[in-house]
């Protein structure tokens, strides 16, 4: 029988299945510091291992600060904070991992940066994290996604999830996007589309010429924002670009397994009589650069848009939803997203703050300057070997001449868990994945971009077409 | 994990549709190294009017009076109804844990994000899902009458109001059970072990730089 890439992903790991429920392995399982050491207790009390060490691979990001690393530990002022992390590096050492990246590492960064880039996320895989944006790593052909705490001990203790098959989306982005539309824009747009819960219950795939066009890089984004759709797990089908990005990383299968593995990796791909559960489509090159203006990635527009009235409302319920994200954005219906001034401007994150994104957000950047009004410009590197890349390429000159300050690796105001965020009211042209209240900070107001539109906002002060720039 | 059985409970109603875990527990709150003592902190952006981190002592800080949960006529609510697509969001489990530190046992929606749905289960916590006109109804029903309770048996999977009004809800079988009986997946899983070596080194062949 034909099958998607996802039943032939979850088919493979199968363990055992009763009642349609099934017990599936799982081949990585990737560790950070907030969501793990509830678990590594649960180990500990009932006196269990891990099942199998070399799944594991654990890094520090989420707390960790992007300045005054000359103090180490030292420097992360928030004692709860230090202690997280340290105990992270306590579990690791007593329970062991393939590898780990601690606090300040030359390979530190966030999760969804380090194992793509280590080859610690491979084609063919499962992957989990409890994090909910696992699904990045369904770009390279992997079942992906995040699991709660209890899981992420139940991964530990005996190597496997207990899951229940999720329906099937497919998504096809047929066409060719325009100049300064990116894998962002894509993903906001079917956010758009879909609403924040049209991917609940499924595992969606991403397909067609524009989703086979975009870069590794392109696809982590758009495989990282599945579950902004609702979706926990999304996922490209592997081609040669995923196949050429895992040769010769640091975790890639060397010499004498290369071959057979890339064999198997080629089966990596949904038959073409595949049934989907449901089908989406949308035409490329009628993607527009998109901005958010409320409190959910799916009350987002075009950038020559204007914040909804609450007559487009489909019912009561999201008129209510739209009437507090108005208060809360401090915006009126109807105002031009153009005219929207922003404060502070984030370029990071596990959606947007890899080499690809900084060399294009520095592409628009590079001999302007920040406005006056824009009170700070981040950029935060994914990883400590993102950061060594961009200035071996000079991208950090061009950011910090430009205005923005250039920073150490980690999640930073993406979520601001470290010192890094928005103060009450400020507003925040943001490349990272949610715009929930507080989010960036208590009262802080986000909007999502690409890094190319967060870079054109810093330059202008306001949201403007990157288009403009190019 | 503690067993869910039956529960007789104060409704209280939260009227938003995408409350997302970010609202259900703020990300300061995630620095603990602890599962337990997140109620205090439930929704604490809705809830305080000041800004909370967790070395604070949140008896002396100052409510939001006009945040629903906060009302007297809600305290003691072992039930939460809303709207769809709840828990959506981050997959932090703070975000169960600190509902039924709080005091939830069930939540009622006409949808759920699929990972906070599956972190109920994980903490003997209960989600269920009705229609949206069913939890329309619901809403209508909590507003007018004050002390409004539902009652929930788990194994016969039904909702029933105080006039009567009984409400089938779908619940995945060996999920029930386990909540019912109030057992550690872990354990279930290890029972497996044996299955577990089996494919682990069946796989291994067939893919070894899985295993590196």
């Amino acid at each position: 029988m034909a099958k998607t890439l996802y039943d032939k992903l979850f088919d493979s790991h199968v363990v055992h299945e009763e009642n349609g429920t099934a017990l599936i392995y799982i081949d990585r399982h990737l560790v950070h510091e907030v969501t793990s050491p509830q678990a590594f207790e649960g180990l500990r009390l009932a006196g269990r291992k891990p099942w199998r060490i070399s799944s594991i691979v654990a890094t520090a990001d989420h707390n960790t600060p992007t300045n005054g690393w000359d103090k180490g530990l030292a420097g992360i002022a928030d004692p709860i904070a230090r202690l997280q992390i340290e105990t992270l590096s306590d579990n690791i050492r007593e329970f062991g991992a393939k590898a780990y990246f601690p606090f300040m590492d030359a390979s530190q960064g966030i999760v969804h940066v380090v194992g793509p880039e280590q080859g610690a996320t491979l084609p063919g895989m499962t992957v989990v994290c409890g994090d909910s944006h696992t699904s990045t790593h369904g770009a390279f052909g992997a079942l992906a996604h995040g699991i709660g705490t209890s899981e992420v001990e139940h991964v530990m203790a005996t190597q496997c999830l207990v899951q229940k098959k999720s329906k099937t989306m497919q998504v096809l982005v047929n066409g060719t996007l325009g100049r300064g539309v990116t894998a962002k824009d894509v993903a906001l747009a079917i956010i758009g589309k879909t609403g924040t819960a049209g991917g609940n219950g499924y595992a969606i795939e991403f397909a067609g010429s524009a989703i086979r066009g975009l870069s590794m890089e392109g696809r982590m984004t758009l495989c990282n924002m599945a579950i902004e759709a609702g979706a926990r797990a999304g996922m490209v089908a592997v081609d040669d670009k995923t196949i050429d990005y895992v040769k010769g990383r640091p975790f890639a299968p060397k010499a004498d397994q290369w071959d057979a593995a890339v064999a198997y990796w080629k089966t990596l791909h949904s038959d073409d009589d595949a049934k989907f559960d449901a089908i989406i489509t949308l035409d490329a090159s009628e993607i527009q650069p998109q901005v958010t203006w409320g409190t959910s990635p799916e009350m987002v527009v075009d950038i020559d848009g204007c914040v909804p009235s609450l007559d487009l409302a489909k019912n009561d319920v999201q008129r209510g939803d739209w009437e507090r994200a108005y208060a809360y954005m401090g915006l009126a219906p109807n105002t031009p997203i153009s005219e929207i001034s922003i404060d502070k401007v984030f370029i990071g994150s596990c959606t947007n703050s890899r080499i690809e994104d900084l060399r294009a957000a520095a592409a628009i950047a590079k001999g302007k300057h920040v406005a006056p009004n824009v009170k700070l410009a981040l950029v935060v590197p994914g990883s400590g070997l993102v950061k060594a890349q961009a200035e071996l390429e000079g991208l950090d000159k061009i950011f910090t001449e430009a205005g923005f300050e250039w920073r150490e690796p980690g999640c930073s105001m993406c979520l601001a868990m470290n010192a890094d965020r928005l103060e009450p009211g400020e507003r925040c042209a943001s490349t990272s994945n949610r715009n929930f209240e507080g989010r960036q900070g208590q009262g802080g107001r986000t909007h999502l971009v690409s890094p190319e539109m967060a870079a054109a906002a810093a330059v202008a002060g306001h949201f403007v077409d990157v288009r403009q720039f190019i | 994990m503690k067993p869910f059985i039956k529960l007789d409970g104060l409704v209280a109603p939260l009227d938003r549709a995408n409350v997302d875990t970010d609202a259900i527990i703020p990300k300061q709150f995630l620095k603990s190294i602890k599962r337990s003592g997140f109620g205090p902190n439930a929704f604490d952006e809705w809830r305080y009017l000041d800004h909370g981190e967790p070395s604070m002592d949140n008896t002396k800080r100052k409510i939001n009076p006009d945040f629903v949960l906060n009302q007297a006529r809600y305290q003691g609510a072992s039930v939460l109804l809303t709207r769809e697509n709840f828990g959506c969001g981050s997959s932090r489990e703070h975000a169960p844990w600190a509902l039924e530190d709080y005091g939830f046992k069930v939540v009622i929606a006409s949808s759920f994000a699929d990972i906070f749905f599956n972190n109920c289960f994980k903490n003997g916590m209960l989600p269920i899902v009705l229609s949206a006109d069913v939890v329309d109804n619901l809403f209508n029903q909590v507003a007018e009458n004050e002390g409004y309770k539902l009652n929930i048996d788990l194994a016969a999977q039904t909702v029933t109001t105080p006039t009567g009004e009984v409400y089938a809800f779908e619940v995945d079988a060996v999920r029930k059970h386990n909540l019912l009986n109030g057992l550690d997946d872990i354990g279930l899983t290890m029972q497996q072990q044996d299955k577990i070596k089996a494919f682990e080194a069946k796989h291994q062949q067939a893919q070894p730089w899985l295993f590196n």
